[in-house]
């Protein structure tokens, strides 16, 4: 292995090679950094401070030195620009919180911190994590005087997905071994989908919300973003666990060794298919590749089960009523006062508020404050919200159905490949509909995965999406795994990268 | 179900946003688009269905936790205040709210 190649390394190689000191953490994180500034282009990046990140990778390298590694010790990692950093500003993509410093880490930055990683900067992301395309960003990325949308790595005229899309561009790209990214309903599975890595959404609760810039807190949970399902798991071994003291709604489960089961047979497993998940709104190509990608399962040993999971359509509009619901209220604490922007000219405090919010927020962050506000509203509340959370519970509990019949579920992540730059941004709603297969499982705050399952129309990547019942991980890290041993997806690239 | 401009106006109002009168517009028209793909959901019988806030309470029962009342941080007013748009004097400032 010579240094120029090290961003083709697993993130499993590279560990062991800087264990090895075959490679210092100081070249590799010297190495990503070339390669990051080389291609500004995909507009990936929103902060990198060199200095930063190599004083990390010295101290990553006197640990090796002395041999007081931790699991990640000196490999690079990026964020996504949602988790709050005391390196790096903190955005969450918003014009409202340009240039924020945070006075502390998020608690998955400083759990990888605390195991040797080392940060090589943030990734652009949409604004507050809302969309599916990554147009909504309203921070210049690094190398650019105005925000661009990030661009998907196999065809620069297409958008990467959402809202993680410069974390899964960065990790197809090959600027960074793997990235964190937040998942509220799709957000970490429709970008690896469209960039054609994989990724994983542990069960809500698992992973720390401390210091994730908040979106839908019923919905919001962490997970890595990696070229391959091993990868993953190392990484969410790390990044899940307890935090009792800081999120008021994290799971009591224990960390846990996520890579323990990555090699064990799935000779018998059950793989649910939900007939929902193969409707009239899927793309032949997308449904080739994942019909295909079933059939690989089947010579695997697993048996595919016919599933339902009748309130699929339903997912949409639940969704789209309890997340903006929850961000309306999360994101009232922008106000002008004690963080961010505040408008320039004002009457009265009303006034302030008023122009503050009308000039840091972007148009779909507005939308959904609106949506939020209203159903939340005096007279409301019942009709809309309270209806969405009762069948929010029905929801769930047709996965409790199915999963007594199978063992994973299986089927597309999104309805198509990645669609072209400005195809869907004059349209909010088409957006929300290209969500429907990653809905369901976010309502249920189930473990979710997306893995590179062939390719499409344009020779895009196309997921598949594995979906396991609560602190089911290591099964669905499992299947995944023997699935890229048998197949070669994961490992190709786009050109140029 | 069809909002009005002056729904619009109002909950713009309660989001504490200012809204040009473009912008209004086009909420407008987005946001009825958007209710007519919810009017699904509010047709379907939820009676005896309890409402679910944490998702993992479909399998088990979580109680929201709490923290002993406990002083656990160091001041750090100084970090704290260093994003924040006016100070003085350790005092995060506002326009004047009572006369």
């Amino acid at each position: 292995m010579s240094l120029a190649d090290l961003h083709n390394l697993t993130l499993v190689q590279l560990t062991r090679q800087l264990r090895e000191k075959q490679v210092s953490a100081v070249e590799t994180a010297q190495h990503f950094l070339t390669r990051a500034q080389a291609h500004p282009d995909l507009g990936t990046f929103v902060a990198i401070d060199a200095e930063a990140t190599l004083a990390q990778a010295r101290a990553a390298d006197a640990r090796l030195a002395q041999g007081n590694t931790g699991a990640l010790e000196g490999v690079p990692l990026a964020h996504k620009d949602i988790f709050v950093t005391r390196d790096f500003a903190s955005t969450a993509g918003s014009r409202m919180l340009e240039g924020y410093r945070s006075p502390f880490d998020a608690t998955v930055v400083r759990r990888l911190a605390e195991q040797g990683a080392v940060t090589l900067g943030k990734l652009n992301c949409d604004e507050f994590a809302m969309g599916s395309a990554n147009e909504n960003s309203a921070i210049a990325p690094v190398g650019s005087d105005t925000p661009t949308p990030v661009k998907n790595p196999w065809d620069l005229s297409r958008v990467p997905g959402g809202s993680s899309g410069g974390s899964a561009a960065a990790v197809a790209a090959r600027l960074t071994p793997a990235a964190t990214g937040t998942d509220t309903g799709g957000s970490i599975r429709q970008p690896a989908s469209f960039c054609g890595i994989t990724g994983i959404k542990p069960t809500y609760g698992r992973a720390s919300r401390y210091g994730m810039i908040a979106f839908a807190s019923s919905l919001d949970q962490a997970g890595p973003m990696a070229r391959t399902a091993e990868d993953c798991a190392l990484l969410l071994s790390h990044i899940c666990g307890p935090d009792p003291d800081r999120d008021s709604t994290s799971l009591d489960a224990p960390a846990e060794d996520f890579s323990r089961q990555l090699n064990d047979s799935i000779e018998g497993l059950r793989i649910g298919v939900p007939n929902e998940f193969f409707g009239d709104g899927l793309t032949p190509d997308v449904r080739a590749a994942i019909d295909a990608s079933l059939h690989e399962y089947e010579k695997l040993g697993a048996r595919l089960v016919p599933i339902s999971l009748p309130r699929t359509e339903l997912s949409i509009p639940v969704y789209y009523i309890i997340a903006p619901a929850e961000a309306s209220s999360n994101l009232s604490r922008f106000d002008g006062v004690k963080f961010g922007h505040r408008a320039k000219d004002y009457g009265d405090l009303l006034d302030m508020y008023k122009k503050t919010r009308a000039q840091g927020f972007g148009d779909e962050v507005k939308r959904r404050i609106m949506i939020g506000a209203y159903v939340l509203s005096h007279g409301y509340y019942d009709a809309y919200y309270l209806q969405a959370q009762k069948i929010r519970r029905m929801i769930a509990d047709d996965f409790q159905s199915a999963f007594a019949q199978c063992d994973v579920i299986a089927g597309p992540a999104a309805p198509s490949v990645a669609w072209k730059i400005g195809d869907k941004s004059d349209d909010p709603v088409a957006n929300y509909l290209a969500d429907i297969y990653t809905l369901p499982a976010s309502l249920a705050g189930l473990p979710g995965m997306c893995l590179p399952a062939g390719f499409g129309a344009g020779g895009m990547p196309v997921g598949l999406q594995l979906i396991g019942n609560y602190l089911g991980e290591a099964k669905l890290l499992n299947a995944a795994h023997r699935f890229q041993q048998a197949t070669d997806f994961h490992l190709q690239k786009p050109q140029g990268f | 179900m069809s909002l009005s401009p002056t729904d619009i106006s109002r909950i713009a109002h309660l989001a504490r946003l200012e809204l040009q009168p473009a912008e209004s517009e086009r909420l407008l028209s987005q946001l009825n688009g958007f209710f007519d793909i919810v009017e699904k959901m509010r047709a379907v019988d939820t009676t005896g269905v309890e409402p679910l806030a944490h998702p993992y309470a479909t399998v088990q029962d979580v109680a929201l936790r709490l923290r002993d009342d406990l002083v656990t941080e160091a001041n750090q007013r100084e970090a704290n205040q260093r994003s924040a748009p006016a100070v003085e004097r350790g005092l995060f400032l506002v326009p004047k709210v009572i006369e």
